[in-house]
């Protein structure tokens, strides 16, 4: 029978290959395209060489907004992991050992549950709460008891300097929940020997985690900083809705989506390509760097 | 011309509002439609760029009467296409376009509202398939400049010289206020018919003034005197909302600038004259109202939206507030019995102002065009003639509080406190009105505008820098080849 697997391999494969060329590769080709052109969204577009690239790179918001999209990418896979570790080796090791047993601390699978629900609201909604808690008035969550005692209240979104913090906090907030499951769930893939060994050993929880646990993990890290490393170069509808003037104030929070969907806006297509284009190159250049880093033999258990 | 209230749906305005398309959606929405029509790469050319040859109109329109002036073919279809923001599509749907429908009995009127006007109608715009007539405003607008560039927008001139609906003896452009026409002008032609009348001035609470004894400044003296007063009383004096109205006050900026030194100001800005922003008339008006952000206001503000700031004005938390006259409908729901909206012109800053006192920023907002390369572009000009009928005008305004650009449309009908005081303000400045475009044909130039007023007025900022930005960026958008130039 094997003569027939050719046609029936391909009648599987071949329509996910077209939807993926036309819906995938194609779009991806004419933002290409669009780039040396000077198409504007309602006329044909001409060619105008790399004039748009060259317009880019002499833009000031142009690389405010890659500062923004590589401070994301060191911070919120830095400190959204390194919470997620912590939250997850409290709920799956931290607990004291029963019998030879690791289990988490008490009531962990309540806060597994609580961790998670950040990741349940959309971004949007995220964002308009924030945007309420953080009010610089006194009908903010944080400000509003500030403004009683007296004190002058923070900026969270208006102060240049502190808004790229905030939108920082916001995504990791939001991020966390789904990086303890993750990484929880890489836990409970290691077996309770190995634990029993090292408690054997008198291993306390701190090395517990970094001898043990994180090297143990290492490969569901890897997936997460590949995964948070793409969050990174997004993060468009939080600043879009979250920000002061939608990437400010004064370009403070923007970041390269922005700037994109912006000249997309204001009918500078071929424009807005060329910077869609940079970051596409931005995205695949840390892809390939974190794959090509990060290899290194499998621990095998 | 694209002063519009700020809707109070989209993003920036509403809490809870329907979020912005996510760049995903709308990458997907650009690839479908260039991908539809031509699903193989050899032939990108051919794709979602290309398509803007468009259909020639089918309906090459009817006999001209005395009912029907423009010659409309009495059975072609029409498709109207509204803004659904601060004035939703009632006035559309309940007035003009039944009044086009009894007219022409025949005609099929399609009309549709929706916040998303770029991305809902740039593909069928691409595609050669646009609705006939379009109220293209909100944050979503699609550029006028672009549009125009591709020659997408008909020329309204018929439309003006046609008789009016009320009056045969008078043409259209005869019945409409001054400066109507101009303000929807692309390099002496006119494409864009703006249909509301907004007139800008310094909103306070007039009952709580009563009782205070305040009473509307008319030099800058007695502005600051009055903001002393305001601050004693110990409520905040003046104030806009950063996070997204910060262009309500560069409209005042821009109008101190123009009343201390004359229109040509604005005129300057529009054309991007070299120097136009470094006048001294523009940095005095920087000078003064960095002064009043310095001392007379909340800078909480600049994280604050216009809904919010303007909920404080009504529960007397803030006393002053720059913005159009659309302001009192807008907060009908919120405002309490103790509150009555009444507006004062901005005062002059020296006492030798080229213009007087009484002088307002009065345009024609909400812009609706007809499409050239749509199926009925008679009807959609047709349309604009009933629209501006007494009956189309007066049905606006019952439906959305808000006056029209026809000439005494508000006789007999009884207008709120605050739409009267913004008519009187009108009446008042007589020909002493002025506008500007360049936030319309400049986006770059709005963006950076509304950027520098807030660094102005909440962020301590100086009139040399003010003026030293703005006119860095006039001077690169000038220089920018990829950017159409308009003039007036």
């Amino acid at each position: 029978m094997r003569h027939g697997k050719y046609p029936f391999v391909i009648s599987f494969l071949a329509i996910p290959v077209v939807l993926y060329v036309i819906y995938v590769i194609g779009p991806y080709a004419q933002a290409f395209y669009l780039a040396l052109t000077n198409y504007n969204g309602f006329s044909a577009p001409t060619f105008v060489g790399f004039e748009n690239f060259t317009r880019m790179f002499h833009n000031d918001l142009f690389w405010k907004a890659v500062q923004h999209n590589l401070f994301l990418l060191v911070a919120l896979p830095l400190v959204t992991m390194a919470i997620a570790l912590f939250l997850s080796f409290m709920l799956n090791v931290g607990g004291r050992s029963r019998g030879g047993v690791r289990s988490g601390v008490w009531g962990s699978k309540f806060y597994r549950l609580v961790f998670f629900f950040p990741q349940v609201l959309a971004v949007v909604i995220v964002a308009v709460l924030f945007q309420q808690i953080l009010r610089p008035d006194a009908s903010g969550a944080v400000n509003g008891p500030l403004h009683t005692l007296g004190v002058s209240p923070i900026g969270f979104l208006t102060n240049p300097t502190v808004a790229m913090w905030t939108v920082l906090a916001v995504l990791v907030w939001q991020a966390v929940g789904f990086y303890v499951v993750l990484f929880s769930a890489g836990m409970s893939n290691i077996p309770q020997d190995i634990y029993e060994a090292a408690d054997l050993d008198g291993a306390g929880r701190f090395s517990m985690f970094f001898r043990v646990t994180l090297p143990l993990l290492f490969d569901t890290v890897q997936v997460a900083w590949v995964y948070l490393g793409i969050a990174a170069f997004d993060a468009f509808a939080l600043v879009q809705v979250l920000t002061v003037e939608q990437g400010g104030p004064d370009g403070a929070t923007t970041v390269l989506a922005n700037e994109v969907y912006k000249n997309f806006l204001q009918s500078k297509a071929g424009y807005a390509s060329a910077m869609g284009v940079a970051l596409f190159f931005l995205t695949l250049t840390f892809a390939g760097l974190t794959v090509r880093l990060s290899r290194r033999e499998r621990v095998d258990f | 011309m694209s002063l519009s209230p700020e809707n109070q749906d989209t993003v920036e305005a509403s809490p809870f509002g329907k979020p912005g398309l996510d760049r995903r959606t709308m990458l997907r929405r650009t690839a479908a439609a260039s991908l539809v029509a031509v699903p193989g790469l050899g032939l990108l050319d051919a794709c979602a760029t290309g398509g803007s040859s468009g259909s020639t109109p089918t309906s090459g329109g009817g006999a001209k009467d005395k009912d029907n002036p423009l010659g409309v073919d009495k059975k072609a279809p029409l498709e109207v296409v509204i803004f659904a923001g601060g004035y939703s599509d009632g006035y559309a749907k309940n007035v003009h376009v039944p009044i086009y429908k009894k007219a022409f009995p025949d005609a099929d009127v399609k009309e549709t509202a929706t916040q998303e006007i770029s991305t809902t109608l740039q593909p069928r715009f691409n595609g050669g398939t646009p609705p006939d007539v379009v109220d293209n405003s909100g944050s979503k607008q699609m550029e006028f400049g672009a549009l125009v560039d591709a020659g997408q927008l008909q020329d309204l001139a018929d439309l003006w010289a046609a008789p009016s609906v009320d009056d045969p003896s008078k043409t259209v452009k005869d019945t409409l206020l001054t400066g109507t026409i101009d303000q929807g002008m692309f390099n002496g032609k006119s494409y864009v018919f703006n249909y509301v009348s907004t007139v800008y001035g310094i909103w306070y609470n007039a009952k709580l003034w009563a009782t205070k004894g305040w009473t509307a400044p008319t030099t800058w003296n007695d502005f600051i005197a009055l903001l002393d007063k305001i601050k004693a009383a110990g409520i905040t004096p003046y104030g806009y909302a950063g996070a997204n109205a910060s262009y309500y006050q560069y409209l005042v900026l821009l109008t101190s600038a123009a009343k201390l030194g004359g229109t040509d100001i604005l005129k300057n800005i529009d054309n991007l004259t070299p120097d136009s922003w470094k006048n001294d008339s523009v940095h005095k008006a920087a000078e003064a109202w960095a002064s009043v952000g310095a001392k007379y206001t909340d800078k909480s503000f600049l994280g604050l939206k216009h809904t919010e700031v303007q909920l404080k004005q009504n529960q007397d938390k803030v006393a002053l507030y720059p913005s159009g006259n659309w302001l009192e409908n807008e907060q009908k729901k919120d405002t309490p019995a103790s509150f009555e909206y009444a507006m004062f012109p901005i005062p002059s800053l020296s006492t030798s102002d080229k213009m007087p006192v009484t002088a307002v920023w009065a345009g024609a907002g909400e812009p609706f065009f007809v499409s050239a390369k749509g199926k009925n572009p008679k009807g959609g000009m047709e349309y604009f003639r009933r629209m501006l009928s007494k009956e189309g005008a007066q049905g606006f305004t019952k439906e959305t509080g808000s006056l029209t650009v026809l000439q005494g449309s508000a006789e007999g009908l009884t207008l709120p406190p605050g739409l009267q005081s913004s008519a009187k303000a009108l009446t008042a400045a007589g020909k002493d009105t002025f506008y500007y475009l360049f936030d319309g044909w400049y986006k770059d130039l709005d963006q950076e505008l509304r950027a520098a007023t807030n660094e102005l007025f909440y962020g301590g900022g100086t009139a040399d820098k003010f003026v030293d930005r703005m006119q860095k960026k006039a001077d690169a958008i000038k220089a920018d080849s990829s950017i159409k130039k308009f003039t007036r």
